[in-house]
């Protein structure tokens, strides 16, 4: 099986290289994925890019949705931001 | 037949200010509202508490009103937050501009200084490079305004104010008014209905003057001030037909409020995507993150606009019992407590704290 090699929250992480960012996030004990304006935690829910409840920051970039994002080799992922 | 000492129709900001001032003084109020409270204007503005020093007359109520600004600052319903006003200059011209604002802010009991070229980039780093400098007002604040017309219009009602919530005025009459459910208030009326005004009040010339805004995702930290062109007030007190200014808010949450845009005549509030297209790439330009950032609401708001910019505050000349708080633009959240106070004071026979002549409406009557 290929698989990829990402760092979540500075951890590193070995996944299939077909998971998708959100997949590779629940196979680590990260907090959650963000939190609402009232602190409170969210985590992928639909799995198919419509309830943008799973943002994480990818590569610098905030707010990118990590169900509809493929893992790359060396991406860093921050959750929680 | 109801009876009050003043009925105010309108609950906007201005509106909401009226009947809190109103209720303070003792007097027994009625306030008329058709939508939700602090759902037209105040809803769609960005709630900036600004001075802008180009016309005396609108500083002084600006500053007037800012004191007054401070008594919210606590108030969980203001969303107050003191991000200051930081006013950015393209070039050598207008930072040749700056000594002569800071003077008059300072003159009307601002804090206000210049700041040069490498403070401008420490203090927001997300500014475009090639700016010449800037002016800061560290004191001034952003507000959540339909939050504070709620929270006046509650505190106006703790005080035996009626609220006539879903009604307008059908009719006005000699110290009263008809509502549209066929009920009569009888009472000194005072109309803060902004951009409404005309249908009852057609001598006091007012027209829409619309603008758009956009709403990004939380972006905390990009942006720590509420940014501004030093040009804008060409925008906003020029005549154009229709012109963009670069006018960015860091909401509390981190989202970033964008505008800004003003066009006369244009009575339909839908979202022109050639007019928010214009508005954001001339944010860009002083601002090029903007571009990366997800927006994720955009809408318009009608600025109830007067010839000369100035606010209506006063009695209606040939209408006894009839006043006026109508007319503040795009400065009514600022101005809002202050032209409710000088009304107020007005209605009672008080002097006002600043001198009411330049919003008297009598002024487009004569």
């Amino acid at each position: 099986m290929n698989t990829v090699n990402l760092s979540i929250n500075g951890h590193a992480v070995t996944v299939p290289a077909t998971a998708s960012v959100a997949a590779a996030i629940a196979t680590t004990p990260a907090a959650c994925f963000r939190r609402s304006v009232n602190g409170q935690p969210r985590a992928a829910l639909c799995g198919m890019g419509v309830c943008f409840e799973c943002r994480v920051r990818i590569d610098g970039n905030p707010h990118v949705r990590a169900c509809m994002t493929p893992v790359g080799e060396g991406m860093q992922v921050h959750t929680d931001d | 037949m109801s009876r009050y000492d003043l009925i105010v129709a309108g609950a906007g900001i201005v509106g909401a200010s009226c009947a809190n001032e109103a209720s303070i003084a003792g007097l027994r109020v009625a306030i008329v509202e058709p939508g939700p409270v602090g759902g037209g204007a105040t809803a769609c503005s960005m709630g900036h508490l600004v001075a802008m020093d180009d016309d005396p007359a609108e500083l002084a109520l600006a500053r007037y009103s800012l004191r007054r600004w401070e008594a919210f600052a606590h108030l969980a319903e203001a969303e107050f937050s003191r991000c200051g006003t930081l006013w950015v200059a393209r070039n050598d011209g207008e930072v040749a501009g700056i000594a002569a604002r800071v003077a008059r802010l300072n003159a009307a009991g601002g804090e206000a200084h210049a700041v040069d070229a490498r403070t401008l980039y420490e203090l927001e780093p997300a500014l475009a490079a090639g700016l010449a400098g800037g002016m800061l007002v560290p004191a001034e604040a952003v507000v959540y305004p339909p939050r504070v017309a709620q929270h006046l219009v509650r505190c106006a009602q703790q005080r035996g104010a009626r609220l006539h919530a879903g009604r307008s005025v059908r009719r006005l009459g000699r110290a009263s008014v008809t509502l549209d459910d066929g009920s009569l208030l009888t009472g000194p009326v005072l109309l803060a209905t902004g951009c409404a005004l005309p249908r009852l009040l057609p001598q006091l010339p007012l027209r829409p003057r619309k603008g758009h805004l956009l709403i990004t995702e939380r972006y905390p930290g990009l942006l720590r001030h509420q940014v501004l062109e030093l040009g804008y007030a060409d925008s906003a007190h020029g005549d154009a037909a229709s012109s963009v200014a670069f006018n960015v808010q860091p909401r509390p949450t981190g989202q970033l409020l964008v505008g800004s845009s003003r066009e006369f005549d244009v009575e339909d509030p839908a979202v022109s995507p050639a007019m928010l297209q214009r508005m954001l790439r001339h944010a860009f330009r002083f601002m090029p993150a903007l571009r990366q950032l997800q927006g994720l609401r955009a809408w318009t708001g009608l600025r109830p606009a007067t010839p000369d910019g100035r606010p209506y505050l006063g009695a209606v000349p040939g209408h006894p019992d009839l006043w006026v708080a109508a007319g503040h633009e795009g400065l009514g959240v600022t101005t809002a407590l202050g032209s409710a106070r000088l009304l107020i004071d007005l209605l009672l026979g008080h002097a006002p704290a600043i001198d009411p002549a330049p919003y008297s409406p009598a002024r487009v009557l004569a």
